[in-house]
């Protein structure tokens, strides 16, 4: 609190007027590959980290909308089970074979996904601005609902993609390769480029995060604070349908338990990302880094020889509060 | 208040409707269909249901599902007061439904207990216990693996940190023992076949010779096998999972080498017990007691007689 100007604060300030909120995640994800370098020399291997960044690649879209959800002062829980509900109802789409051509067939079950996805973050949005009730709320009746009709139509089982054509094909969006990259990866990677023009070049993307800075001064301001806050729902769903479009040629199969924590796992990653839960900032490609951090703890234990089985819960939790400690230490203001 | 009594009046209707229908009335509470094996569960129990009715015209079978311990504790409940002279139940959680069940079972009604049991199981709980066998699931897959390839280098995806996946692990360690089967490395895939996948993924990473997958599940072997099929390794020789699911045993019947054998967990044991108990009451034949069910081997000879095409699991 001292008014004199030592040669140290200087220093922080120039430190602080890079963004280390921006930059931490990096940092952490350098260390992390680092430290699991170490653990197993494999670990580093290109056909791993490919492994583990085409894993995550679920996770890394649907933050990219959480991203939007939370910047703008809201909270989606309903997408684990949205996942679920949306693969679901494309699967069952694709059984019906209505099309003879395969791909007919995959190309309409990809369009039906999208628009399924925006209607159930309409339907999240119009309940939260229209219905004026708290998304916490709100999400979690619709996780109940997309869970419960998820559960209805596999009856507690499974839901299989039966024609061998369509799989054939459909299956290179998740194991096929372009010019040695594997499509999960390059699509997230579009997705959080279009998210992160959204966000930081378009006057929406402003917008967002004025409304979950300061709803009331965003709205004496002219932003039409409803509709932003619908739009960010929307942009999550959307984001859970390409996830959905990754996931489903994997295993051609989803089951009542698709999805679960799914959620949990997308605003964990925001946060590690440097998006703060209370709103007002956004970190498209934080996200990322957040999602991608998340699977490489959970691979590296994995791959280490020493760690017991039964402890990896409760260190995946200690490094994840260790990365935000650290976060916050490098991103305290004077 | 109208409603109430309209309601009372429609449900003492009931009451003595199936009352004065049937000689013998069963009450069914199973979990309701949340994940594979408990949707098996609702499919066999309603499938015997209809098949004891139409072999009896004096006997009723009323299956209730219910999603969690306390909207069970009502069904038993309502089926207490549809006067059943016998109750079938698997139990959601059995330790938070004990008091329940001994309440049914006081009134003089029997009681069968199906899989879940509470830490109390004895005669003062139930009558018939029907039972599965995660000992015996991980003994018969510890048995095969040691028998067909006795110096095999196995991972093994464990479900989830509870008593029954280590019985079952217990069970897998007294199978292989005295063969030269090592285990390379044991991980949880939470029953999940997601988790699965991402677990075999890195197993893959991590060995460089792996013979023989054991995960346990059907629903994992999901996950597993794909997994494999995108590494395009040629060291695995087979995959095996357990329980029964349609897919799996189909897999088995169709003799794919990948799949070999299936071990039963069967969620038909449901059906058992209500077999069980229509021949304890209808031909007075002593059925009281504890039964196990083998964790059988499911093998391209015997595999037709656990397909169920129809079943969602």
């Amino acid at each position: 609190m001292s008014t004199q100007t030592s040669p140290l604060t200087s220093i922080r300030r120039t430190l602080s007027s890079v963004d280390m909120r921006a930059v931490a995640p990096f940092i952490a994800l350098i260390v992390l590959i680092i430290a699991g370098a170490m653990v197993n020399p494999r670990f580093v291997g290109l056909d791993n980290l490919a492994n583990v960044a085409t894993r995550c690649a679920f996770i890394a879209t649907i933050a990219v909308g959480a991203t939007f959800v939370i910047s703008s002062g809201d909270l989606d829980l309903s997408v684990g089970s949205m996942v679920a509900f949306v693969a679901s109802v494309m699967i069952l789409f694709m059984n019906t074979q209505v099309f003879a051509s395969p791909l007919m067939m995959v190309l309409t079950a990809v369009l039906l996904a999208m628009a399924l996805g925006a209607l159930c973050g309409l339907f999240n949005g119009v309940l939260t601005t229209k219905g004026q009730l708290e998304p916490f709320i709100v999400t979690l009746g619709t996780m109940g609902i997309f869970r419960g009709l998820t559960t209805w139509l596999s009856q507690g089982g499974a839901i299989t993609l039966q024609a061998q054509e369509q799989q054939a094909l459909y299956r290179e969006v998740y194991f096929g390769r372009f010019f040695g990259v594997p499509w999960p990866i390059l699509i997230t990677l579009a997705v959080a480029l279009l998210g992160s023009l959204l966000m930081y070049r378009t006057r929406f993307g402003r917008h967002v995060v004025a409304v979950g800075s300061n709803r009331e001064v965003a709205r004496h301001s002219g932003i039409n604070v409803s509709r932003v806050r619908l739009y960010a729902f929307m942009i999550q769903g959307l984001t859970v349908a390409v996830a959905v479009i990754l996931y489903v040629p994997r295993l051609g199969s989803t089951s009542s338990t698709t999805g679960t924590m799914w959620e949990l796992q997308a605003i964990t990653a925001v946060v590690i990302g440097g998006t703060a839960l209370k709103g007002g900032s956004g970190r498209v490609w934080g996200s990322i880094a957040g999602a991608f951090i998340l699977e490489l703890v959970g691979n590296i234990m994995l791959l280490s020889n020493f760690i017991s089985e039964y402890l990896l819960l409760a260190i995946q939790g200690t490094i994840i509060i260790l990365a935000m400690l650290v976060q916050r230490s490098l991103t305290r203001r004077a | 208040m109208r409603k109430t009594i309209f309601g009372a009046l429609l449900a003492s209707a009931s009451f003595v409707s199936t009352a004065f229908a049937a000689d013998l009335t069963i009450g069914v509470s199973i979990p309701a269909a949340d994940h594979g094996w408990t949707s098996g569960v609702v499919f066999h129990a309603n499938r015997i249901a209809e098949e004891v009715m139409g072999s009896y015209d004096d006997v009723e079978v009323i299956v209730k599902t219910s999603p969690d311990p306390a909207s069970q504790a009502n069904a038993l409940q309502d089926l207490e007061i549809q006067g059943i002279d016998a109750l079938v139940i698997l139990p959601t959680d059995p330790d938070a439904l004990v008091n329940a069940i001994m309440e049914v079972k006081s009134k003089g009604t029997f009681v069968a207990l199906v899989d879940r049991a509470p830490s109390n199981n004895d005669d003062s709980v139930r009558d018939l216990y029907v039972a599965g066998n995660n000992y015996g699931l991980g003994e018969a897959a510890g048995e095969y693996i040691a028998e067909n390839n006795p110096d095999a280098k196995v991972v093994v995806i464990r479900g989830m940190p509870i008593p029954i996946d280590q019985e079952r692990q217990d069970g897998f360690d007294a199978g292989i023992e005295g063969s030269n089967v090592e285990v390379l490395d044991r991980q949880f895939g939470n029953w999940n076949r997601d988790d699965a996948f991402r677990v075999m993924q890195d197993y893959l990473t991590k060995f460089d010779d792996i013979d023989v997958v054991w995960c346990q599940d059907d629903d994992m072997a999901v996950g597993v096998l794909q997994a494999i099929e995108q590494s395009q390794r040629d060291d695995i020789q087979y995959v095996i999972g357990g329980a029964g699911s349609k897919d799996m045993i189909k897999m088995v019947m169709d003799g794919d080498p990948m799949m070999p054998v299936d071990v039963l967990y069967p969620p038909a044991m449901v059906g058992t017990a209500i077999e069980m108990t229509v021949a304890g009451l209808m031909g007075q034949l002593p059925v009281a007691g504890v039964y196990t069910i083998d964790a059988t081997l499911v093998t391209p000879e015997n595999a037709e007689e656990y397909y169920f095409p129809d079943s969602p699991f």
